[in-house]
């Protein structure tokens, strides 16, 4: 019986001892690993946890009550809707990004977002539903229909996040598909789109409410605007926020 | 003094509980006529009709290749028996990252395999044919463990019988062998399928997810879990329920023959 109720205790946190570090936990887009992961190791007051996951992932686990401190989404739209619903507070944006076209190694065998129309070509994008497959949508919701057919015939995966993408091409697997320029490593090259094509990428976050440590949580949402986090998302590649 | 058989009852009272609250939420979060009518929603019934023709292929694989294999390790001795039984076993405890990544090392298109695959037109990745291969690798050792033992568990005095009186070897693992084994094969078949249905993670990595090519139910559940919770609920109370329905049939067949076997002794 003493195991038994040693299993069932095993839930519950222990006491914290009075001067443990807080924790904060950091729910945040896929595209954010590597320039929060750097920095977040440098955030005063609390021991940051971070979860990356598709943006639309994970607002809807906060719709559905798992409450991290901190959310920061690939697009405006999903803190602004959580905003709405009362579940955060006021997002701010904090960074901005760029969609380009990745295709394993240098073969310049694309050069523009029409050559993705080339039938058999193995196309790989994200999922409708997380930030990049829909900006994905909005650029070749600006192409003429039909080669927006033709690439869209092309898709072979639609990713939960960037980085499915991501895999798929350094695999080889894809010979293109959609990511951020702050998501191309060694391994791929970024096309990048004209400008009448390009999306606004721009990053929001937010303290989550009913955030264990809101005080901690708002610290870490202002430090992506200034700071170490600031610095390294620069330092990744993600333009700073538009001014006012 | 009577703790002990307390708590045995404790224990079994706690593992209910916990296994079986989860299941009954998706059944309880969401009116029955709900999930019903979110089943009509474009897609849902493709996904799962892919889950269900993909993994009766991978079925089809493991038994074809799984029963003999099975019969090999249960009947024989042999060096490196030991070895090939647990490397059989090993996509048991893999994580499905784990056998997504190393599909795509080996039959990937920049896998070792991969170019001999591409030179004899085959593609995997992105392919229904991949999502099989990646259910066969994770279903297979449920079956072969489960076969294994079963074939293990006749009395070799039957086999010897048959032997004695003439029969070829062949006919004997399949007139003696397989009959006899029959409930053990058919439980490892139900375990074998019921993980191929809920095949996700090596599925995702090594085929990728597509409506109507490779997105089987569990990765069509995952996509419509951010955008449409009440959707995703009613695809999984139907993985639900059809897992429920397989393990049900193959415990139910297994219980009738050894109804029948227990009828036999006697």
């Amino acid at each position: 019986m003493i195991a038994l109720v040693a299993v069932a205790g095993c839930g519950s946190d222990d006491e914290p001892a009075a001067e443990a570090t807080p924790s904060l936990v950091v729910s945040a887009a896929a595209s954010l690993t590597d320039a929060l992961t750097a920095c977040s190791t440098q955030f005063d007051g609390a021991e940051v946890r971070l979860s990356f996951g598709g943006s639309d992932e994970l607002a809807a686990q906060i719709r559905q009550g798992v409450k991290p401190d901190v959310y920061a989404a690939a697009n405006t739209r999903l803190p602004q809707e959580l905003a709405d619903e009362g579940l955060l507070g006021d997002p701010v944006e904090f960074a901005t990004n760029e969609l380009v076209i990745a295709i394993p190694g240098d073969e310049r065998e694309i050069e523009r977002v029409q050559d993705l129309a080339e039938p058999g070509l193995n196309l790989v994008m994200g999922a409708d539903t997380v930030p990049v497959g829909a900006y994905t949508l909005d650029v070749l919701g600006r192409l003429p229909s039909g080669t927006r057919e033709k690439i869209l015939a092309n898709v072979r995966s639609k990713e939960p996040d960037v980085r499915g993408v991501v895999g798929k091409l350094t695999q080889g697997a894809a010979d293109a598909g959609f990511v951020y320029v702050t998501d191309l490593t060694g391994d791929l090259t970024g096309i990048e789109l004209p400008p009448d094509l390009q999306p606004t990428v721009a990053y929001g976050a937010g303290v989550v409410d009913g955030a264990g440590e809101p005080d901690l949580a708002q610290a870490y949402v202002d430090g992506l605007t200034d700071g170490p986090c600031a610095d390294a998302l620069r330092e990744d590649g993600f333009g700073p926020p538009p001014a006012g | 003094m009577r703790w002990f058989p307390a708590a045995l009852a404790a224990a079994l009272g706690l593992a209910l509980c916990f296994l079986t609250l989860p299941v009954l939420a998706i059944f309880l979060d969401s009116p029955p006529g709900d999930l019903v009518a979110s089943l009509g929603e474009e897609g849902a019934l493709d996904a799962l009709w892919l889950s269900l023709e993909t993994s009766a292929a991978a079925l089809a694989i493991i038994v074809v290749v799984g029963t003999p294999a099975a019969y090999l390790l249960a009947s024989r001795r042999f060096r490196g028996r030991t070895l090939a039984i647990t490397l059989l076993e090993l996509p048991l405890v893999l994580p499905p990252a784990v056998a997504g990544i190393a599909l795509l090392a080996a039959v990937g298109p920049s896998g070792i395999l991969g170019g001999t695959l591409e030179d004899a037109g085959l593609q995997l990745t992105f392919e229904t044919a991949g999502v099989v291969v990646a259910l066969t690798f994770v279903a297979s050792p449920y079956y072969v463990r489960q076969a294994q033992s079963a074939f293990a568990a006749i009395d070799p005095r039957w086999l010897e019988a048959s032997r004695t009186l003439g029969v070829s070897e062949a006919r004997t693992f399949l007139r003696v062998a397989i009959p006899a084994a029959s409930s053990g094969l058919l439980t490892g078949g139900a375990l074998a399928l019921g993980r191929a249905l809920g095949e996700f993670g090596a599925t995702l990595m090594f085929a990728g997810s597509l409506a109507g090519v490779t997105q089987t139910a569990p990765l069509a559940i995952y996509e419509r879990f951010a955008s449409d919770f009440d959707a995703a609920l009613a695809l999984s109370a139907v993985l639900v329920a059809v897992s429920a329905a397989i393990l049900l049939s193959a415990k139910l067949v297994g219980g009738w023959d050894a109804l029948g076997d227990a009828a036999r002794r006697g």
